[in-house]
């Protein structure tokens, strides 16, 4: 199986945003960054279906030069190669000029399988994975927990609302999206670090003219509604005042 | 116009359909009676369309046809390009569910057209409508617009409106049936029927304290300390999903957008970061106390009481305090 898996790079969980001088996008001068953690699902299930079946996984990724640090994360975690679509422009781009950025570069590399998580932890559109399906003309299923082969095809199990699954079949070739908790992720080993450093990653120029399909006229921390009251003190105090609280004025214990 | 699409399976609304009503009606405003439509995609549909038409909308729209029985991202997408080529909106409105996740990006990229999704809010300012939707896991809030030609397309986060907030009117609007002569070749997916998993040991819904832990508790041998605390509240414990998916604790415990939603008297987040697909499942909780070591952490935003501290020196002395009594 040729297996693409598009891994996108976002600011780390820990990350506090800061904005840039027209709250218009995030500084990025001061965040640290990481691989999208519903990616690394998808990449885990891409090695997992390489190794029982046969083939290679290649990673994809759009974005600035920076994001070559999540594909040398991929490739290190056993990814065969990579696609790095570079373009300073993509850093803060919505998921249709993305998609369409990835399905140009995956378009003729005949991949069986294209793997993407179902959404990704900065702007969460949950759209760039259906958006390369349709581009490449493929047929897609999303927020998927399980992937079985069969003859000619695959057979996925969806995650649907409230405890609510449902298998569906499709041919190959396809997209999924993959959701998070379909696996446990591996993580790269010193001998995978450093093989990583001889395995091919191979930069395109994204395609000219990619109309964004959004703007976002301004960022901001939301507006809080609720009042909250912080309870300080040393641990038994704090844990005094709290269940105090908790029983005699909110009558919950 | 604005055009909402609606849910429906095996004849059964979604109730999540009343929601983008509501969103629509408060887009058109005043011209709610005559500038908004519901669209109904599946088959079988009278009784589900008859529901809708209570709705104060213009009309109920059904695409009713058997290759739709079964929902298909790609029969539902020809579908609903049909009755956006009849009706010519310049809004398409949505509920955010697991379906409109699976069709509307296919949708919008066939017709070229925006789609915001996951917005909470509407606004209306000197002409422009613009959509409020979370960023970076909650942590920022977005005003955005749509570029490019309509129809826009828009789906709203499940909560954000609220289904009884939905004008309805005193007489049934016309429900008007669309004819549709699907590409069955282009529908490559086979569903089988939907399934619940094993039938659950503990229904969280129903809980009135929940113990909920994160990522803070870092590692599956201190969740006992987590479930010796919900023992002195009489609590369930609960998860974020993080910790459902390293295996610690089973699906069934996992509060958020893909879990449980719950509404207890008393939740108590441990070392929950706040991450917007967990707040979706427990901020209508009525008493909401955060321990977090993060003073930036959102879950505060939605805490009543908030604790900046170590969850593993506030919970032992939560428990000795609660023996005390």
């Amino acid at each position: 199986m040729k297996i693409a898996v598009c891994i996108k790079q976002v600011p780390a969980r820990e990350w506090h945003p800061k904005l840039n001088e027209t709250r218009t996008w995030i500084r990025e001068q001061d965040a640290s960054f990481e691989m999208n953690e519903p990616d690394a699902y998808a990449l885990e299930e891409g090695l997992r279906l390489c190794e029982k079946h046969g083939g290679e996984v290649v990673v994809c990724s759009a974005g600035p030069a920076r994001v070559a640090q999540v594909i040398r994360e991929a490739l290190a975690r056993g990814a065969d190669r990579a696609l790095h679509v570079q373009d300073d422009g993509l850093a803060a781009s919505d998921a249709s000029v993305i998609g369409e950025a990835l399905a140009a570069a995956m378009r003729d590399q005949q991949f069986d399988l294209i793997l993407t998580g179902l959404q990704s932890d900065d702007q969460g559109f949950a759209q760039t994975g259906v958006v390369i399906a349709e581009r490449l003309g493929l047929p897609h299923a999303t927020i998927i927990m399980e992937v079985q082969a069969t003859d000619g095809g695959l057979r996925v199990k969806r995650e649907l609302e409230a405890g609510w699954f449902q298998w569906v079949s499709l041919p190959l070739p396809a997209v999924l999206t993959i959701q998070s908790g379909i696996n446990q992720l591996r993580y790269a080993t010193l001998k995978g670090i450093m093989a990583a450093k001889k395995k091919e990653i191979t930069q395109v120029a994204a395609p000219a003219g990619l109309a964004p399909s959004q703007r976002i006229l301004s960022l901001a921390v939301p507006q809080k509604t609720k009042h909250t009251e912080m309870v300080t003190g040393s641990p038994a105090e704090v844990a005094a005042q709290l269940v105090r609280k908790l029983r005699d004025e909110r009558r919950v214990i | 116009m604005i055009l909402i699409v609606a849910e429906q399976r095996a004849g059964k609304l979604n109730r999540a359909s009343w929601e983008a009503i509501a969103a629509a009606q408060q887009m058109a405003g005043q011209a709610a009676a005559t500038n908004t439509k519901v669209v109904l995609i599946g088959s079988a549909l009278s009784s589900a369309a008859a529901e809708l038409a209570q709705a104060i909308v213009a009309e109920v729209l059904t695409v009713d046809h058997p290759l739709l029985e079964a929902y298909t991202a790609e029969g539902f997408v020809q579908a609903i390009t049909a009755v956006v080529e009849r009706v010519s909106p310049e809004w398409v409105v949505m509920p955010h569910t697991y379906q409109t996740r699976d069709f509307a990006p296919k949708l919008a990229a066939r017709l070229q057209r925006a789609l915001l999704t996951d917005c909470v809010a509407v606004n209306r300012e000197n002409g422009t409508v613009s959509f409020l939707r979370p960023m970076f896991q909650g942590k920022l809030a977005a005003q955005v617009v749509p570029e490019g030609e309509t129809p826009h397309f828009v789906t709203f986060q499940i909560g954000a409106f609220r289904g009884d907030a939905a004008a309805r009117g005193a007489t049934a609007v016309p429900i008007v049936p669309v004819g549709f002569s699907p590409d069955a070749s282009a529908i490559r997916v086979k569903p089988e029927a939907p399934f619940q998993e094993a039938r659950q040991s503990v229904d969280l819904s129903q809980a009135e304290r929940i113990v909920a832990i994160g990522r803070g508790i870092k590692g599956q041998e201190h969740i006992e300390l987590a479930r010796k605390l919900a023992a002195a509240l009489s609590a369930e414990l609960a998860a974020s999903r993080p910790i459902c998916d390293a295996g610690w604790l089973p699906m069934e415990r996992q509060v958020g957008s893909s879990g449980q939603t719950v509404a207890p008297k008393l939740y108590l987040a441990l070392g929950i970061s706040g991450a917007i697909q967990h707040l979706v499942g427990m901020k209508g909780a009525r008493t909401i106390v955060a321990v977090n070591k993060d003073p930036d952490a959102p879950i505060f935003e939605v805490a009543d009481y908030g604790i900046v501290g170590d969850l593993f020196d506030i919970v032992p002395a939560l428990i000795a305090e609660l023996e005390k009594q």
